[in-house]
């Protein structure tokens, strides 16, 4: 069972501003759900190898050539705030 | 001019009965007046434009089974210039800036793009009512949900609003919704259709496919979605055949599994009659029927819902309200600028599922979790292998109920996970699957889903050809 401050931990982690009052009806559906998953450990898979693609494929690597064009300011044409080329975010450092 | 297969019309514009541009303006009056909610953004004028090339291109000589045709593109795809919400409040006013792969090469084939469907918010959802742009309505009935997450694509097909749709499978998405709509729809194997520019939610088991009213339509459209991509790393560089080739041969001697795990409890006995009179029916067509088992089917679900939602909390911690996307007001910092962008820009759905993979993935708890259903992921794969020792391909139901009600399941997430118990395997297996219209219980659909071995698509469309021509 998570408890609230184990919900407000996920959320943090997550980057999520969940409100005070959503936390009691997230702790008790995570937990639903975390007790649903558990199911898992009905059975023993030490010795199992585990599988990250169905294929066994591994990860293709290409040539180490520049494909991509540049494409700025298109990109920051659909940025909510964007100024001379930059994005722009709250003052990091004071 | 009513709604027909993309053959049929393929054949009306090849002998100047009309032209695309002709099909695309009757083919958008229908959109427009569409009561279903099944789009969530239509584009006339790409359209008619498309139209118009297609048109152009078949007067200078050219042919082709999807030119000119009207199909409709589930709303996780990009489109360059067009809006792509992916179904969520923090895409609504995102523009793409570029076309994914699947979207590239259907235009390459001549087939015109008439909007976007609306589907479950990040595909995470089994009944189209997680969308931020609300639920879609059945087109059999209007009480009952179209299945998800590419709810809008197979409600779309079924009303005969587009002849065909894409759609996109994670744990049963085209699947389903094909299902409760009495659509076809096939899952590729996965790597077998570029995910480039379609919307991440679980990679290691996101597949593209088309849902249409054949399986005949499925082969046409499967042949210009799939093939190797170098833009996707997962793309497998293997050869796609042409799935129209050998699509009626009879099915004399193919042998046809049926897992004693998808006909026990939790399956409604009347779609489980619908199935068997099905199954005689491929009997009938010269198919050997066997009893095999798959002895790990019930770990499939569990272990789905730890692999998906930790996929899904790395695939969306790249919506942070700085690059695109949802942005809140008046950020005091930038922590509050990515918490509150992120709580305001994602449904209830969609956050559960990040807060569980956080969770799943977060220091001492990945071997419990992540690792172990990795594991089962095999486990599960292996059941598939060894059955596919004894049959050619496995078939059962789709779905354990027909369409439920709007609502019905919306208070307990993990009764609506449940209702893709038989689609999930196939996701973590990485095999192809598809799902046909077998027949109706209390007027609403049913499917019947059929699953192959590793790129054994043609298989399964040959055997839904000559089910839906016998």
């Amino acid at each position: 069972m998570l408890e609230p401050s184990d919900v407000k931990k996920i959320a943090h982690l997550a980057r999520l501003a969940v409100g005070e009052e959503e936390i009691p009806r997230y702790s008790r559906e995570l937990s639903n759900i975390l007790a649903f998953v558990q199911q898992m450990d009905a059975v023993d898979v030490s010795h199992v190898v585990p599988m990250a693609h169905p294929l066994d494929a591994i990860q293709r690597l290409r040539p180490d050539h520049v494909t991509e064009q540049d494409q700025r300011a298109l990109f920051q044409s659909i940025a909510p705030l964007a100024e001379e080329g930059l994005y722009l975010v709250p003052r990091v450092i004071e | 001019m009513k709604p027909k297969t993309i053959s049929e019309l393929s054949a009306g514009l090849q002998t100047g009965q009309f032209s695309s541009r002709e099909l695309t303006e009757e083919t958008l009056k229908r959109v427009q007046a569409d009561t279903l909610n099944a789009f969530i953004t239509v584009t006339p004028e790409i359209a008619l434009a498309q139209a118009e090339a297609a048109d152009a291109r078949r007067a200078a000589g050219e042919s082709g089974p999807l030119l000119g045709i009207p199909i409709a593109h589930k709303d996780i795809f990009c489109t360059k210039g067009v809006r792509t919400s992916c179904g969520s409040r923090m895409l609504d006013r995102f523009i793409a800036p570029y076309d994914a792969t699947v979207v590239t090469r259907l235009q390459q084939a001549g087939a015109v793009m008439v909007g976007k469907t609306n589907m479950d918010e990040f595909a995470m959802g089994s009944s189209n009512e997680t969308s931020f742009y609300g639920p879609v309505k059945n087109p059999w009935d209007p009480q009952a949900v179209p299945g998800g997450s590419s709810g809008g694509s197979a409600a779309a097909v079924a009303a005969g609003l587009v002849t065909a749709a894409t759609g996109t499978d994670t744990g049963g998405s085209i699947r389903q919704p094909a299902a409760l709509c009495g659509v076809t729809g096939i899952k590729p194997t996965y790597g077998r259709v570029s995910r480039y520019g379609m919307i991440a939610f679980a990679s290691s088991l996101d597949q593209a496919g088309p849902i249409a009213s054949t399986a005949l339509d499925c082969a046409h459209l499967l042949n210009a979605m799939a093939g190797f991509d170098p833009l996707d790393s997962t793309s497998l560089d293997k050869l796609a055949p042409d799935y129209t080739v050998g699509i009626d041969a009879p099915l004399t001697g193919l042998r046809i599994g049926l897992p004693k795990e998808y006909f026990g409890e939790g399956l409604d006995p009347q779609v489980g009659d619908i199935i068997q009179e099905a199954v005689r029916t491929l009997e009938k067509l010269g198919a050997i029927i066997k009893e095999i088992r798959l002895p790990s089917t019930h770990l499939a679900v569990p272990a789905y819902y730890v692999l998906a939602p930790a996929e899904a909390s790395s695939n969306l911690a790249r919506y942070d309200g700085v690059r695109y996307g949802h942005r809140c007001d008046h950020p005091k910092d930038l922590l509050d600028l990515y918490t509150r962008s992120r709580n305001e820009g994602f449904g209830a759905e969609v956050k559960r599922r990040i807060m569980i993979g956080t969770y799943t993935l977060s220091a001492g708890y990945y071997d419990a979790y992540y690792l172990k259903a990795q594991k089962l992921r095999r486990v599960i794969r292996e059941d598939f292998l060894r059955a596919f020792e004894e049959v050619d391909i496995i078939a059962g139901p789709t779905s354990p109920t027909v369409a439920f009600n709007l609502g019905e399941k919306t208070a307990d997430p993990v009764t609506m996970y449940l209702s893709d118990i038989y689609t999930i395997a196939v996701n973590l297996a990485g095999l192809p699957g598809l799902s046909m219209p077998v027949g109706f219980v209390r007027g609403r659909p049913v499917g019947m889903q059929l699953i192959g071995g590793d790129w054994q698509e043609s298989q399964l469309l040959r055997v839904a050809h000559r089910y839906c021509y016998c």
